[in-house]
């Protein structure tokens, strides 16, 4: 009883505490060092309309693949916890097939779900979302028939290929810079009419390489959760 | 946006944070840890956007034919898509170390499942220890019955 209340004290204090801290901040009115210089360059040296693409994708693109590296690695680190070699149960037969609304719902939303993926993929750079938005919708559009239909699973050989395409199409994007004596992932191609579907150089493939890996792995991931818990 | 709502979002955010590490420290089974650490993460991510939020600017979006006015700092912005990411990864993880757990202890509860883990580290050790005395009589009985 004591450490539940000396634990809601230690909650109320650093709130209270962080409160205190961050008042202090220039709210409203942040100083943007960094980012108005980002807003000056942006629109002539990458071209794209969505400065956020701009900076993730043309900017930092390192961390963005330093970001699809730890994914990567918390989908191998699952595969690893969970096991799969261990024990040939592929679907456990308990699982019952989902009712009449499920499937006829899952087979009306599944194409629209892929567009509207590839719609927030393809788009990234011009209006707001991107390759992992887009790619959170894809994997629930793979994720839907598994609840739908549990007994035919999409295979993971298949999810590990598209993950490992678009992951080696992401640093072939990266590594072609170099060829121009440019900066690893610098974007390429010129930068385009602004707000064309076709601008921005090469920042809608990388996006598009992002979004394919994101969904293929989010997927994956959902699968061996749902394979494991179903016991 | 007005100076209170700004200051509103801020005692959301902190508040977010302080009920997830509340929730951490407080719950004793680890599907409610990981609930509260993703709570806490959608504070933090809160309390970035904010930081990069100016009274007079648009959305960081340039459209074509519109003048160039000010627009809120967009690198905070792509580092909690950045965080975003990383946080699924790492809820996702540990609901995997989890149904681990579940399935080596069978239950969720961290107390139950210290009890058990220190009973098989002395069966392993081939040592008398003297927390078993303290364990309740249902977890030794519970631990004999998933030996056989």
């Amino acid at each position: 009883m004591l450490t539940r209340y000396s634990a809601l004290i230690f909650a109320a204090g650093l709130a209270f505490m962080l409160f205190v801290l961050f008042s202090g901040l220039p709210l409203g009115a942040p100083g943007m060092v960094v980012g108005q210089a980002v807003l000056d360059r942006a629109p002539a040296e990458v071209g794209a309309a969505n400065i956020v693409t701009a900076v993730v994708l043309g900017y930092r693109g390192i961390d963005t693949m330093g970001e699809l590296a730890i994914l990567f690695a918390a989908a191998t680190a699952i595969g690893l916890v969970l096991g799969r070699s261990r024990g040939s149960r592929h679907c456990p037969p308990a699982i019952q097939p989902g009712g009449f609304i499920l499937r006829a719902g899952n087979d009306m939303l599944f194409p629209l779900l892929l567009v509207v993926g590839l719609y927030i993929i393809l788009h990234g750079h011009l209006t707001p979302g991107g390759g992992f938005q887009g790619g959170v919708v894809l994997a629930a559009a793979f994720v839907l028939p598994v609840l739908a239909r549990p007994t035919d699973m999409p295979s993971h050989a298949a999810m590990a290929w598209i993950e490992g395409l678009a992951g080696a199409a992401f640093i072939l994007t990266g590594m072609a810079a170099l060829a121009y004596d440019r900066a690893f992932l610098a974007p390429l191609l010129g930068t385009g009419e602004m707000g064309a579907l076709v601008s921005a150089g090469t920042l809608p493939i990388l996006y598009l390489a992002v979004g394919l890996k994101v969904g293929a792995e989010l997927a994956s991931l959902l699968l061996s959760l749902t394979e494991e818990g179903g016991d | 946006m007005t100076e209170f709502t700004l200051y509103t979002f801020l005692a959301a955010s902190l508040g977010l944070i302080a009920i997830g590490i509340g929730g951490v420290i407080l719950s004793r089974n680890l599907f409610r840890i990981v609930l509260a650490l993703s709570i806490a993460e959608a504070g933090g991510n809160l309390l970035l956007v904010l930081i990069g939020f100016r009274h007079d600017a648009i959305a960081p979006i340039i459209e074509p034919g519109r003048a160039l006015t000010t627009m809120v700092d967009s690198i905070p912005q792509a580092m909690v898509l950045t965080s975003i990411v990383i946080g699924a990864g790492v809820q996702a993880l540990a609901l995997a170390l989890a149904i681990r757990a579940r399935a080596s202890y069978g239950t969720l509860d961290m107390g139950i499942m210290r009890a058990r883990m220190e009973a098989d580290i002395n069966r392993v050790a081939g040592a008398e220890s003297a927390a078993s005395l303290h364990a309740p009589a249902s977890s030794s009985t519970l631990l004999t019955e998933r030996k056989a």
